[in-house]
């Protein structure tokens, strides 16, 4: 099968073993530029593993991974190079506690692109109002909302100019008052043409700014498709529980 | 005996007088052995903490029993056997590489332990955060884990320091010219208990402040740990 | 004769190792006998002056704090000293035993106080709250509630903290205790071999390396849930 044209994302066969526990059977992913794919599923279904694989977080058991032309799994790839070019978003945000939301946005800015003081610090407020927290870049992730340190958490990754984001539940460790604000910086980074990869229970949005949606049970992709046709009118059996069981409420 | 024998044998400002010089030089050197041996101790013990981070059973169980095997030791122990033993190994050792070379191995041990407790204490997702944007695991240990390591075992990194800046005065055993020999040296010249006594004050005054407040960084990190 | 053959001869020499092992042993209890006087003493002293501190009288509580300071700030050689060499100038002899025991006893006490406080305070004042409210009195919740708690809270840092200070024996041999590395120096200087003291630190493996792998096993079983 060749390359599917444009596609930025590019996973093919991917296995992955924990132990004896088979996680991941053969998933198949292509992401194209620009595109926003929305990934869904019931907990334990192997959603976290697949993106952790596509950064080598984790190290698949088998497959082969391209993200913007790099062989991710190659033994000659500098790993850390390719992983700028990828951004990640965690449920748990991951700042760094001992850093202020500048400090947090620059540490990559200067270590690994090597940038001066002044440059990496410019670059991380520029980040940081895209995300429009400029006037609390001198904060401490403790002195900040879970809204504000996950949009902080953004900034983080979209200063090292990613081509892809990828988003593991994002908003799931928030109160509901706060999710909004970061459903809207995602947004944002959506229309200024980033590609993202987005775990995430928030219909909402999927509906909104979703081109497509991936419904992963068991290890597998059962099915995808536009989120008009997988909430509407899913065709798997499977697909449909799921999707009764988290519209009902 | 009468209250002013007591006070002639222990607070005798004339025998204070004589054996200040003494007393004042061995204050010097105390300190001295303090700023060789702390960081001696802290960087042995920042090795072992970094080792420990290696997953790997051929590191980790030779590390565990390094690090049981001189805790295990009193101290005094390792140091006699590095200053009267090594000799006999045909290794002549000065007083100061004797107890350079003691405290290494066993403050060595403690600062690691701490260290190591700290390491595991930052929550995984900290290095894989700082992974995801490219920094190298070297950097990520440097930049992300170690500062909040550090952070979390602040107190006990202080007690610790604080055991081993007290324990500098078995030093004394090995004729180092330290605050306690030295006061040894003076009582026994003087025939009289003032010179301990102001050695003893000399290191109250000079610890108490970090024994304050160790006292409250503890019951804080007790109260916080529920 | 080879090097290696002549470090074997120095260090593990069957002849001077037979010769000194019975004085090797006999130290080996006295440590033990010690190790027991000063825990038993100690922890017993810290656990009373804990109690006596929650009854919060404002001027017995800062007694309490300035001792339990004062034993935290000292060496414990330096206590030692002032016991042994210090006392007899106000006519009042100790043997060195004694005078090692009674040292180490305040510093464990010190210690013990402190961390038992700390464990009491960590105590949620609701479970006084709660306590009294089913008609407890002070004594009752204090024994039958608050304490229990502590106590648990208190067994990590307990335990090092005695392994330590009972690793300290060691220091009594500065006073003329044959114990284990009394009787070990008393040895080399004999022998011209050191020997005795390759016993001697046989004989503290064997005695505390359990011991510090049971403070680790410990560590893990009372770990805190984070
Ligand atoms: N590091 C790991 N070690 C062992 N098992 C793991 C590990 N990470 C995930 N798993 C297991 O893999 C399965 C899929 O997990 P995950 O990818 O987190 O699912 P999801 O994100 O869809 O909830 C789960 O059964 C989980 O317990
Ligand atoms: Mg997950």
């Amino acid at each position: 099968m060749p390359a599917q044209r444009g596609a930025i994302v590019e996973a093919r066969g991917i296995h992955k073993h924990f132990g004896g526990l088979h996680v991941l059977k053969g998933v198949d992913l292509a992401v194209r530029e620009r595109e926003l794919v929305f990934v869904i599923g019931p907990s334990g279904s192997g959603k976290s593993t697949l993106l952790r694989c596509l950064n080598r977080l984790e190290e698949p058991s088998d497959g082969s991974i391209t993200v913007d032309g790099i062989d991710m799994l190659d033994r000659r790839t500098d790993i850390n190079k390719a992983r700028q070019r990828i951004g990640m978003v965690f449920q748990s945000f991951n700042l760094y506690p001992h850093m202020t939301a500048l400090g947090n946005v620059a540490l990559a800015l200067r270590r690994v692109q090597g940038m001066s003081r002044a440059a990496a610090e410019a670059k991380a407020r520029q980040a940081l109002e895209r995300v429009h927290l400029a006037d609390r870049s001198g904060h401490y992730p403790g002195q900040l909302s879970g809204g504000q340190q996950q949009r902080v958490a953004i900034a983080r990754a979209i200063a090292l100019e990613p081509r892809v984001m990828l988003f593991d539940e994002p908003t799931s460790a928030l109160d509901p008052e706060l999710v909004g604000g970061v459903l809207a910086a995602m947004r944002e980074l959506r229309e200024s043409g980033m590609t993202m990869v987005v775990v995430s229970h928030e219909m909402g949005f999927a509906r909104a700014a979703a081109d497509r949606v991936v419904f992963m049970d068991g290890g597998r992709i059962v099915e995808e498709g536009p989120p008009e046709a997988i909430f509407g009118n899913p065709q798997q059996e499977r697909t449909r529980a799921f999707i009764g069981q988290i519209t009902r409420h | 005996m009468t209250f002013d024998d007591f006070l002639q044998a222990f607070f005798s400002v004339e025998i204070l007088q004589q054996a200040w010089p003494i007393l004042w030089a061995g204050l010097l050197n105390t300190l001295l052995l303090s700023v060789v041996v702390v960081p001696l101790g802290f960087i042995g013990g920042l090795v072992l903490a970094l080792l420990g981070t290696v997953h790997s059973r051929w590191v980790r169980w030779p590390l565990i029993a390094w690090v049981d095997l001189f805790r295990s030791l009193p101290p005094l122990v390792l140091l006699v056997f590095v200053y009267a033993g090594l000799p006999f190994a045909g290794l002549e050792v000065n007083a100061l590489t004797a107890v350079a070379i003691g405290f290494f191995l066993n403050t060595g041990a403690y600062y690691g332990e701490i260290l190591r407790a700290g390491i595991e204490s930052v929550p995984r997702g900290q290095v894989e955060a700082a992974r995801c944007t490219g920094l190298t695991t070297a950097q990520a240990m440097l930049h992300v884990v170690l500062p909040q390591a550090v952070r979390n075992v602040l107190p006990d990194l202080i007690s610790n320091t604080l055991e081993v800046v007290k324990l500098t005065s078995i030093a004394s055993v090995v004729a180092m010219p330290e605050l306690l020999f030295q006061a040894r040296q003076a009582q026994s010249v003087t025939y009289n208990a003032t010179p301990i006594m102001a050695a003893a004050v000399i290191y109250f005054i000079l610890l108490w402040p970090v024994v304050r407040l160790l006292s409250r960084l503890e019951n804080r990190q007790l109260a916080g740990r529920r | 004769m080879s090097n290696w053959d002549r470090f074997l001869d120095s260090f593990f020499n069957a002849r001077v190792a037979a010769e000194y092992l019975p004085k090797i042993i006999e130290g080996f209890w006295l440590t033990i006998l010690l190790a027991a006087c000063i825990i038993l003493a100690g922890v017993a002293a810290g656990l009373a002056l804990a109690v006596l501190r929650s009854l919060g009288i404002r001027v017995l509580n800062w007694a309490i704090i300035f001792v339990v300071d004062l034993f935290r700030a000292l060496p414990p050689l330096v206590i030692i000293a002032l016991l042994y060499f210090g006392l007899p100038a106000a006519g009042l002899s100790l043997s060195g035993f004694a005078a090692a025991w009674l040292a180490l006893s305040l510093v464990l006490m010190a210690f013990t106080e402190e961390i038992f406080w700390a464990g009491i305070t960590a105590v949620p004042k609701g479970q006084w709250e709660a306590a009294r409210s089913t008609g407890l009195g002070f004594l009752d919740t204090f024994t039958l509630v608050v304490l229990p708690q502590a106590v648990r809270m208190v067994i990590p840092p307990l335990t090092n903290r005695t392994i330590a200070i009972t690793k300290g024996t060691a220091l009594a041999s500065v006073v003329a205790v044959q114990e284990i590395l009394g009787a070990a120096q008393a040895g080399v200087s004999f022998s011209f071999n050191p020997t005795p003291l390759t016993l001697g630190a046989v004989a503290y493996l064997v005695l505390f390396l359990p011991v510090v792998i049971l403070g680790r096993w410990v560590e893990t079983r009372f770990a805190w849930k984070r």
